[in-house]
């Protein structure tokens, strides 16, 4: 394992450090590991909280700030922060106004926000929850724990951070992160493994000539192991069951090509371009686009795309001002 | 003789720890197959910290102490097991009461323990799950204290019952956490939460020994 740490078991603490020293906008409690907004609670508006395990940057950390989230819980690598934690930083950004949890589907985030949630209510602090399940690589049924979260949720912490931002109430900005959740879809693949700090080896192994479809962002498994091919194969191999879950002939989409971490940009390039040719022989219009690593994990190679179904409102609120480390526009 | 006290708690609490420290390492390697390869590293760390919760200076009630470890879990695990853990022992707490209670009265707790696991994590039998550990245990437990069998007896029952259920998880395809991701991959692989839980059950031999100075 080569990486840049001191210690495996310091490295959430580290990163924490590091994002307090580098970024006055924003204020991190080192003993209960959330990073917030300087300037939250704000005044009359909801609150945003998301978080989950670490290992995704910058997701969570890096999207708060004015027109996104007010604040964002660390947990250890890939493992869900504690309801103490959620619970404080619940506190820490109500202004009386709510705070709506916004929660990657998975059986600990959704057990530990859930466990959050009856506290800070139970202390007065009225919560909304959204659970974001947009990866289509899982069967959606009674006999699994449902799709996971991934890419989409900064689509939705954007879109209802901006419907926050505009003074919305607490029950408005749910339903329409609710809304992004239910127009969204995801299909991911990897290249190469990821490796967690405190395991020192990667997760799984993957021959040269092979990619792991439907990948999670924990380096659990996908659908199926195919054999590696060009970029425009890869993009209808993640296209096709993103295409065929969410009927799009017609609609006007975001795109987004997100990178996990170990992915130069230059391909994620190349992987756009196939996927706007492929959405333009669909009849399908891109009217947003989003491309970059922002749903990582930790150093894989691969990439997902996430569909988003755009409305008037919805791209609005896309093309409203957000001012956080890792996503920065009109302002 | 079959009185439970704090003392008795907190030894079947160390016990507990004691079980999880010894198998740590085939508790990571069950969930590598099947989860996310921290089930072994998460309970190691919830359990040493209940353990320096008890070194200083546990509750002098068995509800409170119970209350306490709950709350250490809760704090300290996170994952899924962190609220499930830590839910079974915030649970059993309200149905103690006093400062000893029999064994009917400590598997009634048990089971309280249990409903609000299945209230938290929403598992029916047979999801490949701890409750296939926990369930056939403390219906065992009931069904031996009900015929009259002594408490040491009827805790051994529900240990092996325990065991059976955590084996019996094997050809089942899991349909909650992160092992349902994999469908039909999830068969024959034991459960890594059936196996802790199964571990939680054999530790309640340590309830009734030691009994009365030595």
């Amino acid at each position: 394992m080569k990486k840049l740490i001191n210690h495996p078991s310091d490295v959430v603490r580290d990163a924490l450090a590091g994002i307090d020293a580098a970024y006055p906008d924003l204020t991190v409690d080192h003993e209960l590991r959330f990073v917030r907004r300087a300037d939250a609670p704000v005044a009359g508006k909801v609150g945003l909280l998301s978080g989950g395990g670490s290992g995704h940057e910058p997701l969570h950390a890096g999207l708060v700030g004015h027109g996104m989230l007010d604040a964002a819980c660390a947990g250890e690598v890939f493992t869900s922060p504690v309801p103490d934690q959620i619970l404080a930083a619940t506190r820490a950004i109500d202004s009386g106004a709510g705070v709506l949890h916004i929660v990657k589907n998975y059986t600990g985030d959704v057990l530990n926000f859930e466990m959050a949630a009856e506290l800070a209510a139970e202390s007065g602090i009225e919560v909304a929850s959204v659970i974001v399940d947009d990866d289509v690589a899982v069967q959606d049924s009674l006999y699994t724990a449902g799709r996971r979260g991934v890419a989409a949720t900064l689509l939705v912490e954007k879109i209802a951070g901006a419907a926050a931002e505009q003074g919305r109430k607490l029950a408005d900005v749910a339903a329409i992160a609710q809304r992004v959740d239910d127009l969204s879809r995801s299909m991911g693949v990897a290249l190469t493994s990821c490796t967690v700090p405190a395991a020192g080896r990667p997760t799984f192994d993957l021959p040269e000539t092979e990619m792991e479809l439907g990948i999670g962002i924990h380096g659990e498994p996908g659908r199926r192991r195919v054999p590696l091919a060009p970029a425009a194969e890869i993009a209808e191999q993640l296209l096709e069951p993103v295409l065929a879950d969410l009927d799009l002939a017609g609609a006007d989409v975001l795109a987004f090509v997100n990178g996990l971490g170990g992915t130069p940009n230059i391909e994620l390039y190349v992987m756009y371009n196939e996927v706007a040719a492929i959405l333009a022989k669909a009849g399908v219009r891109i009217a947003r686009s989003l491309v970059g690593s922002y749903v990582t994990s930790l150093d894989m190679a691969g990439c997902s795309v996430t569909l988003l179904r755009l409305d008037d409102e919805l791209t609005a609120l896309w093309d409203a001002p957000v001012q956080t480390t890792a996503l920065r526009w009109g302002r | 003789m079959s009185a439970i006290d704090a003392a008795a708690v907190e030894r079947w609490l160390r016990r507990f720890a004691e079980l999880i420290a010894a198998h740590e390492a085939d508790l990571t390697t069950l969930d590598s197959a099947i989860g996310d390869a921290d089930h072994g590293a998460n309970m190691q760390r919830g359990m040493q910290a209940v353990v320096a919760v008890l070194d200083g200076g546990a509750a002098e009630q068995p509800a409170d102490l119970l209350r306490q470890v709950g709350m250490t879990l809760v704090s300290k695990v996170g994952g899924a097991s962190g609220p499930l853990y830590g839910t079974f022992f915030l649970r059993m707490a309200p149905a103690l009461s006093g400062t000893t209670v029999d064994g009917a009265a400590f598997a009634a707790a048990l089971r309280a323990g249990l409903n609000g696991v299945v209230a938290r994590g929403r598992a029916e039998p047979g999801d490949k799950t701890m409750f296939d550990a926990l369930a056939p245990a403390f219906d065992t437990l009931d069904a031996a204290l009900a015929d009259g069998r002594p408490l040491a007896d009827a805790l051994q029952a529900a240990s092996k019952a325990a065991d059976a259920g955590r084996d019996a998880t094997g050809p089942l395809i899991a349909r909650k956490g992160r092992a349902s991701y994999l469908g039909e991959r999830s068969v024959g692989h034991v459960d890594p939460g059936a196996t802790s839980s199964a571990l939680l059950v054999a530790a309640t031999a340590a309830l009734v020994v030691d009994e009365g100075p030595a």
